[in-house]
Parts: C-alpha cells; structure tokens; sequence
C-alpha cells in the first residue's frame, strides 16, 4: 500500500510543477488560468488520493476525499469568476505580434 | 515514508514561491489573483501532508477545510469588485 501512495504522490507533484512552469512561461492571463486551473486541479486529485490511501480506511480518509470534494466544487467557480471580471473590464486576449 | 514526506513538503513551499513570483510580478491584477488562488489550493495540501508528518491528521484537516472556504469567499469578493468596476 506504500508504493501505491508513493507512485499518486509522484504523479500529483508532477502535475504541480507543470502547472508552475505554464504559470511562469505562458504570456496572458488567459493563458495561464487555462495552465492553472486545468493541471492543479489534477494534481491535487492525485496527491490527496495517495495520502488517504497511505492513512488507511476510517474517518479521517472519509474526511480528506471530503477535502477533494471540497476542492473540485470550488477550484472552478473561482477560475471561472476571476476570468469573467478579466474579460468583462476589457482586458483584450494575447496575440502574436508579427505573424 | 517520513523522509519522502519531508522532500514532498520541500518540493511543494518551492511551488509556493514560484506563484509567489507571479503575484509580486504579473502585470494586471488578474494574474495575481490566480496566483492568490494558486498559492492557496498549495497551501491546503501542504496542511494535510503536515498533518499526516507529524501524525495528527485528525487536527489538520479541519484547519484545511476552513481554509478552503475562506479561500473562496475572499476570491469571489475580489472578482465580482473587480467586475463592476471595469476598469483594466
């Protein structure tokens, strides 16, 4: 059951940092909402599914799938709303310059 | 295990400062609003994996969950502020 956890928890930190790499790289807002909220939301699915099987059967792994749960629900209204005040104030899309 | 956790809990406050960047740098105030929203789903799964390196799940977890909402209530006022006043 250790691998196991050990191979999610892997796997979600690499989701992780290819998120903070879009975030530092990616030259619009729009852009990097879409690197944001796409591959965090992936990461944290996988790393809170190897710790609440690295915690073992019981309460507190009821407890952190209620967390993910938690997170899911709100990780989109809240992309969704920053960039709809984005786009509503008049913040023109990133294009490129010469083509 | 312990010392496998302890590396996860480095590797992820090095996250942290990465979208810590984006929030003192980004160029509207957009961007540092998704990177507010960034740092605080890191943060969260920095509490837990806390939690489970000093065997006190139990504690921490209703710490996270209590950050978790207050993360959206502040993100929500801040967006929809933003939206009315419509400016760039």
């Amino acid at each position: 059951m250790d691998i196991l956890s050990i191979i999610f928890i892997i796997a979600g930190l690499f989701f992780m940092i290819v998120a903070a790499i879009g975030v530092i790289r990616l030259p619009d807002v729009y852009s990097r909402s879409h690197a944001v909220s796409l591959t965090d939301s992936l990461g944290a699915f996988l790393m809170l599914v190897g710790i609440a099987l690295h915690d073992g059967l019981g309460k507190n792994m009821l407890k952190i799938l209620m967390v993910l749960a938690l997170l899911y629900l709100l990780n989109p209204v809240i992309a969704h709303a920053t960039i709809r005040a984005a786009l509503r104030s008049g913040l023109k899309p990133w294009q490129k310059e010469s083509s | 295990m312990k010392t496998f956790l302890f590396c996860v809990l480095v590797v992820l406050v090095i996250l942290i400062g990465v979208y810590l960047y984006r929030v003192l740098q980004g160029p509207t105030i957009f961007d540092r609003l998704l990177g507010h929203n960034g740092i605080s789903t890191k943060a969260i799964i920095l509490l837990i994996v806390i939690g489970v390196y000093f065997e006190r799940v139990d504690m921490f977890i209703d710490i996270s969950i209590g950050y978790a909402l207050l993360n959206l209530v502040g993100a929500l006022a801040v967006a929809k502020y933003l939206e009315q006043k419509g400016h760039p």
